[in-house]
């Protein structure tokens, strides 16, 4: 038998306070369409990214191409090799013609336009796709840029090509349309290394099917030797020690209430839930699935263009932030480092950051500033140098205890927490954990957003998960499985 | 022709305002005033051409005033100094390459925002002049410093050659060259340039670089035409080059913008000004107009880049 076009071997890579592979192995073959499944964070990024020379194996690895190791992989190395990527968010030139970006960076030092206009034509027509070449592809809808971006691929003579979710974007009809293409390549002989969460598409078309769970190959399977249920088992696995369960509290009145909540621009629609006193409600789903869209609509980000919200049985308006906070409602934003802490402020200054008007009126009052945030910053256990230390000098889960301090300072009633765990290392996790139980002892409403459904399930009291924008159902979390999680959240029927 | 939709409308623009002298302006299209209206707006061309990749390239260079100013006052005292012309005019474009090049590295590398770096520059270059020659003006250039030695008559014409061989030479290369095309495809997105294999830090360097270069030529053709250099002048250049460029259509944030468009803004701003002046009205006006004009650039952008892609 002949090397495959690709292999990784006991390819592993860690990012600071997080193993995000362990020792995987994956090959390719010319001809076959080989998926790659996992829940969010299991690792299929990154396995990409070593794929594509983006990032390199930690010792012990190795990337080989025709059996041949390659010593020093980048992304302009493996491309040239044949390795081709199409990610999921396009990376075109948007003020470039469509023409132009499907050949740009080819050829010699001059241009013919004459011969790229036949070039982009025939890519073109490899695709299926009929598009004005002189048209800037700013103006072109996404499975458009999905298709240029595919096309563009197969002109560099890719023998393998990854497709890392091609079809999250697209319209069913569409997506038909592009496993048909999939299908068509494998037949040229084409290595395609599939990412998709529609179970139903990578049954249709994968020959293999490689699982990771938490960065760790759980196993590759052959066509046939596998079905559904099979493969959502290996991908759901069991739960993990690390975690702290919520305490027993009693659960008070409804806080907050939505009925029907939609926002178009954020493709939210018909989301209706309560989450009470003393209750955590969890949201899983997938990443892009509306989790981050509805806390933005909640919080007033991206304020609601249909249903209501209810705060304390009254319907309220909420149409910016100042709105949504005079409401007691308090959102730690997932991106810890673009919008949870200003890194160059000082530890106490981004703790009292939202609450200053409420603690001080107009006029800022430091002594009563580094009062409130010193009383915080022992309740929550942050480690810092000292409270007028850079934030920046924190450790990524103190920082975190830092941003979920600046919003207990607002003394909110509803606390959604969003991605609160992500990168964190695991003794932080505990103590963010254990904050939560205590807040909600305390009589907070919280919502959690997280990824991982283990979280999820140790957390909180009732767990809602969003697919699409929309609400796939609510389970109390004593009931929920992991398997039925992910059958909510990828859209699959029980069977 | 949606790209030559910019281009149209500055035509049209440009038609109007020529229109305008035909009512009772006798002189205005006098063979001799045109000649004089192109000589003198040759130099925001030059600098016009450079300016344009380093838009494209999105990124903005607010020292070329200064830069213009120092090359100028460098021909000047390399002339005095005995070198003959086609040295000093070598000289000159070496220096505003170099100067323009460290615009560059302090944007690329040491990743300073380009209106901040270019900023400083402008500030720092001015003031160099000023410490090199008191502020006075240079005089008792050598005879063949004035038009490279040449009767004004015959001057003329070839420095009007010579812009034009070099917009059109900078105009193919835009169009026709990887490296023109690099340019738009950095100032779109540096992260899908690297992805396919360009050094946006190098991009951008060259872009600047040019700009010098391109600064020290406007310079050449501006100054010789004097007997004297003023080392005050360039004030202000920096804006009506962008002007110009951004009423031809390129766009600030990057990625789009053609040398056809830059030359037809050159020549309808360019135009205003003299036509307001045959037309005896007050000057002010003239950049009030000016100033409209670029708004109506500005906006049609937006507005039209909106409502296609609501379609």
């Amino acid at each position: 038998m002949p090397p495959p076009l690709l292999e990784l071997r006991a390819g592993s890579r860690t990012y600071p306070g997080a193993r995000a592979l362990r020792e995987v192995d994956f090959d390719l073959r010319p001809g076959e369409v080989h998926a790659l499944l996992g829940e969010n964070g299991a690792g299929k990024s990154t396995l990409i990214r070593l794929l594509t020379g983006m990032e390199r194996s930690d010792a012990g690895g190795s990337l080989l191409v025709d059996g041949a190791v390659v010593a020093e992989p980048t992304p302009r190395l493996m491309n040239a090799m044949g390795i081709a990527a199409v990610y999921q968010n396009p990376t075109l030139f948007d003020e470039l013609s469509v023409m132009e970006n499907l050949c740009i960076g080819e050829g010699g030092p001059l241009v013919s336009w004459r011969k790229r206009r036949a070039e982009a034509r025939s890519r073109l027509a490899r695709v299926g796709v009929e598009l004005d070449l002189d048209r800037p592809v700013r103006h072109l809808r996404m499975a458009e840029k999905q298709a240029i971006e595919i096309a563009r691929a197969l002109g560099q003579r890719a023998r393998a090509l990854i497709l890392d979710e091609p079809t999250a974007s697209l319209a069913q009809n569409e997506a038909g349309r592009l496993l048909d293409l999939v299908e068509s390549l494998r037949a040229a002989g084409t290595g395609i290394l599939y990412i998709s969460h529609r179970l139903e598409e990578v049954m249709r078309i994968a020959d293999r099917f490689t699982v990771l769970r938490d960065g760790v190959r759980v196993g590759t399977h052959a066509r046939g030797s596998v079905d559904r249920a099979g493969l959502l088992r290996m991908m759901a696995g069991r739960d993990l020690a690390e975690l702290f369960p919520k305490e027993k509290v009693p659960i008070g009145e409804v806080a907050l209430e939505t009925r029907g909540l939609g926002c178009e621009s954020g493709g939210v629609s018909g989301v209706s839930l309560t989450v009470r006193r003393g209750e955590i409600l969890g949201i899983g789903g997938l990443v892009g699935s509306g989790r981050t869209e509805l806390a933005r609509i909640l919080f007033g980000l991206t304020p609601a263009d249909s249903g209501e919200i209810r705060i304390g049985g009254k319907p309220v308006a909420i149409r910016s932030v100042g709105d949504a906070m005079a409401r007691g409602l308090a959102y730690v934003p997932e991106d810890r480092k673009a919008h949870g802490v200003i890194a160059e402020l000082p530890v106490w200054e981004n703790v009292t950051l939202a609450a200053l008007r409420r603690l001080c009126g107009n006029w800022p009052d430091e002594p009563r500033e580094e009062a409130l945030a010193a009383g915080l910053a022992a309740e929550l256990g942050v480690r810092a140098p000292s409270l007028h230390a850079a934030t920046s000098t924190l450790s990524g889960g103190n920082q975190q205890k830092v941003a979920l301090a600046r919003w207990i300072a607002t003394g909110p009633s509803v606390l959604i927490l969003d991605e609160p765990t992500q990168g964190i290392d695991v003794g932080a996790k505990a103590e963010i954990h254990r904050l939560m139980g205590a807040l909600a002892r305390r009589g907070l409403a919280i919502i959690l957003i997280s990824s991982e459904l283990a979280e999820l399930l140790a957390l909180a009291d009732r767990i809602a998960v969003m697919r699409r924008g929309r609400l796939a159902g609510i389970l109390p979390a004593a009931e929920a499985g992991r398997e039925e999680l992910l059958r909510l959240a990828l859209g699959e029927e029980r069977s | 022709m949606r790209a030559a939709r910019r281009e149209l409308a500055l035509v049209a623009a440009i038609a109007v305002v020529g229109l305008l002298p035909l009512f009772g302006v006798p002189g205005f299209y006098r063979a001799g005033n045109l000649r004089n209206l192109a000589i003198d707006n040759l130099p925001v061309l030059v600098a016009g051409i450079g300016m344009t990749v380093v838009i494209i390239s999105a990124e903005i260079d607010i020292s070329i005033g200064s830069l213009f100013a120092v090359c100028g006052a460098l021909s000047g005292l390399a002339a005095k100094a005995g070198w003959p012309m086609p040295l000093v005019a070598l000289a000159t474009l070496a220096a505003g390459a170099v100067i323009g090049a460290a615009n560059g590295l302090l944007v690329a590398r040491a990743r300073v925002p380009a209106i901040i770096a270019t900023l400083a520059t402008m500030a720092i270059l001015r003031n160099a002049i000023i410490r090199a020659t008191g502020g006075a003006w240079i005089q008792d250039l050598p005879a063949g410093f004035q038009w490279f030695g040449l009767p004004q008559a015959v001057a003329q014409p070839v420095y009007l050659g010579a812009a034009a061989a070099l917009f059109l030479a900078a105009a193919w290369a835009l169009r026709h060259t990887a490296a023109g095309r690099s340019f738009y495809a950095v100032g779109c997105d540096h992260e899908a340039a690297r992805r396919i294999g360009l050094a946006p830090g190098r991009v951008v360097l060259a872009a600047f670089t040019i700009m010098g270069a391109l600064a020290g030529a406007a310079a050449l053709l501006n100054f010789t035409r004097y007997p004297t250099i003023e080392t005050n002048a360039g004030v202000g250049l920096e804006l009506q080059v962008i002007a110009a460029v951004v009423v031809g259509g390129a766009a600030v944030t990057g990625g789009r913008g053609t040398l056809l468009g830059t030359l037809l803004g050159v020549i309808l701003l360019g135009m205003i000004g003299t036509v307001f002046t045959f037309l005896h009205v007050n000057p002010a006006w003239g950049k009030a107009i000016q100033g409209a004009i670029i708004l109506a650039a500005v906006v049609s952008d937006t507005a039209f880049g909106k409502r296609e892609r609501d379609d």
